[in-house]
């Protein structure tokens, strides 16, 4: 039966994932170029454009205020959405579905929306251009990726392990810390790895509220884009691609482990 | 406070529940405090810049530029989304036919692009397609062509970035649906004499219909509010409301109008979403890929 028309078939899916993935690559052969324009390398290879990102002052600040903006806001995005999302799945009423629907808003809303309200919402409360108004703004944002991933794991959770903890004497804080929270790990790390690139890549927000004084590594690559076309954003953008690729393979790892669980657990 | 500490002493198991309800509360403080708080004031906004009331949306009504956003907004949406869901359909499909091994080839073919930032996807594209660009250049070189090929910098360039960024969403979309699909029905189809095409038009595609209207939801509301690649790849000149609404703000500081069109978009997309949740289950459309 796969046989009919599944050549065609497997010709047109090659085609359309050669589509997706193929044109990130661009960016390697390009970041080596020895012009100081974007190009393909022509006469020689040059790492210039890499060593510019390693040494330049400004791309060295960009990468540290999005790694610090992005490791804070994760354990903001952490605690407060993991936390959420076993008080909802203990609960389990209509009132904790609504509040689970409530947390996804941020992923239905068009950030443009949002950017707009808590640009004037720091104006008010003077945190533009500060850390901590972009650390609180990502932390809101990342919400809903540890929501929706820690409420995945605990769907595999028994209850009645809960339960025997308590009846076994421990309290509920010990019940959380040793018995709920081991066993939903994997999904905690994977909301964590989504939080983190969500931040790590946010763009919008920032263009809003990051005021003159703050410029994360999408605002350095955005301004270039926009700017002269600069080709240390090729090795920019490759130094990202691959820390991406390294990040996928961890998740992908992590989530082979939740369906392991589930499976065993099943 | 004290109401709360009584029923503890008196009911313990209700202290237990105390203790799970305390546990939602940062999430939902800083949920409503940072973000539908700030929300509330963009629709406020709305009605009372520069003068209160609906002044702003009539501009909906009578502003050519307004109109000429929100037109050339819709096209967009609506041809990336046709062109996303016919090829997103295509690949799901043959993931779904193909072999264990393979479709976890696959499918790390459509998480890989997906989980790189629109920001980088769109230079790469920029890169590769502008006038003296990869592809023009590699072109020119092997004398195909004389002229470069326009390929960005205007509606074409956004509509390759999009369908680009919204394929990996149409795919993973339709794949978790068709995974849900007993293949053994086509067998069986085809045992009673239906012949391929037959077994997949009157057996799959029927079966695919929540994926389809889930996908094309999903795709058709990212792309509404879509701001980052059209506005690198259309080079300014193809302006979709995000944009729009963001020159208002930065350049022309109109903030009734930006506020106005945001909460068009905003409302819109709720709208939408509204609509779809009476028929399928909205939270599993989010669900991290």
């Amino acid at each position: 039966m796969a046989q009919d028309g599944g050549a065609l078939r497997r010709v047109l899916a090659g085609l359309i994932l050669a589509f997706l993935v193929l044109p990130a690559f661009v960016v390697f052969p390009v970041s080596l170029t020895p012009n100081r324009y974007l190009s393909l390398p022509s006469g020689g290879v040059s790492w210039q454009h890499w060593q510019t990102l390693f040494t330049d002052p400004v791309w060295l600040s960009g990468i540290r205020e999005s790694v610090l903006i992005a490791s804070l806001s994760t354990a903001l995005a952490l605690a407060a959405g993991t936390a959420c999302a076993i008080g909802c799945w203990r609960l389990g009423s209509r009132l904790t579905d609504m509040v689970r629907s409530a947390m996804i808003l941020p992923l239905m809303i068009p950030t443009i929306v949002y950017a707009l309200g808590i640009y004037r919402f720091y104006v008010e409360l003077d945190l533009i251009g500060t850390m901590l108004g972009v650390i609180l703004a990502h932390a809101v944002t990342g919400l809903p990726y540890v929501v929706l991933t820690v409420t995945a794991s605990l769907a595999n959770l028994d209850p009645a392990l809960e339960r025997a903890a308590r009846s076994l004497g421990a309290s509920v804080p010990q019940t959380l810390t040793r018995v709920i929270v081991p066993n939903i790990i994997p999904g905690i790390l994977s909301g964590g790895i989504f939080a983190f690139i969500h931040s790590w890549d946010e763009l919008i927000i920032v263009i809003f509220i990051g005021g003159r004084e703050l410029f994360t590594l999408p605002q350095l690559i955005w301004d270039g884009i926009n700017e002269n076309l600069d080709p240390a954003i090729a090795a920019v953008a490759s130094a990202l691609i691959l820390f991406t690729l390294a990040v996928l393979l961890v998740e992908l790892g992590l989530r082979r482990r939740r369906q392991f669980r589930a499976a065993r657990d099943t | 406070m004290s109401a709360a500490s009584t029923t503890f002493a008196a009911q313990p198991r209700r202290g237990f529940r105390g203790f799970y309800v305390l546990m939602l509360a940062p999430a939902l403080v800083l949920l409503l405090g940072l973000y539908v708080l700030p929300l509330f004031g963009v629709v406020l906004i709305s009605v009372t810049e520069p003068r209160p009331g609906l002044g702003n949306y009539e501009l909906l009504l009578t502003s050519a530029s307004v109109q000429r956003a929100l037109w050339t907004t819709g096209r967009i949406a609506v041809l990336t989304t046709l062109i996303t869901l016919i090829l997103g359909y295509i690949v799901a499909y043959a993931m779904r036919m193909a072999s264990e091994g393979a479709q976890r080839w696959m499918l790390f073919c459509v998480l890989f692009p997906f989980w790189i930032s629109v920001l980088v996807r769109s230079f790469a594209w920029i890169t590769l397609l502008r006038s003296e660009g990869v592809l023009n250049t590699a072109l020119r070189g092997t004398g195909l062509i004389e002229e470069p090929l326009m390929l960005v910098r205007n509606e074409t360039g956004v509509l390759i970035g999009m369908v680009h960024a919204m394929l990996p969403y149409a795919i993973l979309t339709l794949y978790a649906n068709m995974r849900g699909i007993d293949l053994r029905l086509m067998t069986a189809a085809r045992g009673l004499g239906a012949g391929p095409v037959a077994a997949f038009l009157r057996v799959f595609l029927p079966m695919t219909r929540p994926g389809i209207l889930g996908a094309t939801v999903l795709v058709f509301i990212i792309s509404l509010g879509f701001y980052v690649t059209p506005a690198i790849l259309g080079g300014g000149r193809t302006l979709m409301i995000a944009e729009y609404v963001a020159l208002q703000i930065n350049e022309t500081l109109r903030w009734g109008l930006g506020t106005m069109l945001a909460t068009t978009l905003g409302i819109s997309v709720m709208g939408i979403m509204w609509l779809m949740s009476r028929v399928l289950d909205v939270k599993r459309l989010f669900g991290p890929a």
